[in-house]
């Protein structure tokens, strides 16, 4: 009986893979790295965690757990609250419903995918960060930090992968 | 559940797919709702933000901890491979500093003695707390870094944030055990400065680029690529003289301003308790009000 409670209790756990993944993604974001060279602005971690499990598994990173981690990315980086919970709801709610395209296709598909999401992304945030701020912001770092989010993509993608097949086997 | 007839199944799926897609535009919306009470009602925001700040501090001080040793390292490596040209310039540097320390005690004393003299007034003297990089905005919208210290530790709104260098920032947002620092860089940072040379005042703004402006200074201001830039002091937030950076260029009356701190590469900073003749209320920094009850200046 007991090892029963246990063991679906250890399932349980395992679901909680995406989530548990994309808020590593949030806290990786604002860890600081200091090396001079690199840039300044760090890749948007959390948005590949969201395009992925949306495409993957959205019902183990539903949209108010979304919605949530933007509001943890918001507080932690400092920006205007509410602006990463918005981005990465929309991100969710489009790619969920069009997951189908992706599934089962090339890994070039996916990723040609994310360069639209990023696209995206990238312009949003600008535009309301200009309105919020009331000033023209620098699109310079946004427009970095898209880059380097598109071009580390398929590195963090295989780390996810890897996870989610040792903590997600279909042993349900 | 499988075994209920497909016909049930069918009608539910667009009721599913419809209580999906209210949610997701019921969560756009309080995204957006959000946003607008951010604007419009910075305290409460301001609270919320110091709970999560707080509530990550713990995590974010362990995982920082490797990025900072790595960080470490890197820097020893460049400094290896750099070491011959560096203790050149070292040498060359301490011979003219030794020379500048003759003339700085020679000037302290004669400071002292004229200060005596004048009964002057002395500057309201200043304590420091330590604290630890533990996170930086890392975002493209703004320049900010969290510490491990908070309110507990003596850290308070307003507050100037410096390094070896010169001025990091200003609090911004304290929680308990950790804190928010709006680096000069940073679009919202306005800083009252002087000209060193000329004594002139302005304000230095950032724009989320590495330079800073030197803007709103009187008109016809002699100022040159290379004159420092340091605090003035006014407003009695931060003290005066600290350094800030130096004239790059000019142009339209606008000074640019390279910064002596390395904002990639902060680790330890030192918070100012600026401890003022009067007491300034906790939201000096923001709101630029003071408290005008204390013993007159």
């Amino acid at each position: 009986m007991n090892s029963v409670a246990w063991r679906r209790f250890g399932i349980r756990l395992r679901l909680l893979t995406p989530a548990a993944l994309t808020l590593a993604a949030v806290f990786i974001s604002v860890v600081p790295i200091g090396v001079s060279g690199l840039p300044e602005v760090t890749p948007f971690f959390t948005l590949m965690a969201v395009y992925h499990w949306s495409i993957y598994r959205p019902e183990l990173l539903p949209a108010p757990a979304v919605f949530i981690l933007g509001l943890v990315q918001d507080g932690l980086t400092g920006g205007p609250l509410g602006l990463f919970a918005l981005i990465l709801v929309i991100v969710f709610g489009l790619v969920s419903m069009q997951r189908r395209t992706f599934l089962g296709k090339s890994f070039q598909v996916e990723w040609f995918g994310f360069s639209l999401v990023v696209l995206g992304a990238t312009l949003v945030s600008w535009l309301i960060s200009c309105v919020y701020f009331v000033t023209l912001v620098d699109p310079r770092p946004v427009v970095l930090q898209g880059i380097l989010t598109l071009a580390i993509y398929p590195c963090i993608v295989w780390i996810f992968a890897r996870v989610a097949r040792t903590a997600l086997r279909p042993s349900e | 559940m499988r075994q209920r007839g497909g016909n049930t199944q069918r009608d539910a799926m667009p009721i599913k797919v419809v209580v999906q897609r209210f949610a997701f535009v019921l969560l756009a919306a309080a995204a957006v709702a959000l946003m607008l009470f951010n604007k419009s009602n910075t305290g409460a925001v301001e609270r919320f933000r110091t709970v999560i700040l707080d509530a990550a501090s713990p995590v974010l001080e362990v995982l920082s901890q490797p990025a900072i040793t790595i960080s470490r390292v890197m820097e020893e490596a460049r400094f290896l491979i750099h070491l011959h040209d560096e203790n050149a310039r070292l040498r060359e540097e301490n011979a003219r500093l030794k020379h500048w320390q003759a003339a700085a005690l020679r000037l302290q004393q004669q400071h002292a003695g004229l200060t005596a003299l004048l009964n002057a007034r002395q500057d309201p003297t200043s304590t420091f707390v330590a604290a630890r990089v533990i996170g930086d905005s890392g975002g493209p919208f703004v320049r900010t870094v969290l510490l491990n210290a908070g309110s507990r530790d003596g850290v308070a709104k307003g507050q100037a944030a410096i390094n070896g260098d010169g001025l990091v920032g200003r609090v911004a947002e304290v929680g308990v055990r950790s804190s928010r620092i709006l680096l000069l860089t940073d679009l919202n940072s306005r800083v009252p400065a002087i000209l060193e040379p000329s004594r002139d005042r302005g304000v230095l703004e950032g724009d989320n680029t590495n330079i800073l402006q030197l803007s709103y200074l009187s008109a016809g201001v002699q100022m040159s690529p290379g004159d420092r830039v340091v605090t003035s002091g006014h407003g009695g937030v931060f003290p005066a003289e600290l350094p800030i950076g130096t004239v790059t260029s000019v142009s339209d009356g606008v000074a640019f301003v390279q910064p002596f701190v390395q904002f990639h590469r902060l680790d330890y900073v030192r918070i100012v308790k600026h401890n003022l003749a009067f007491p300034p209320t906790r939201d000096v920094a923001g709101q630029r009000t003071r408290s005008s009850s204390g013993p007159s200046q």
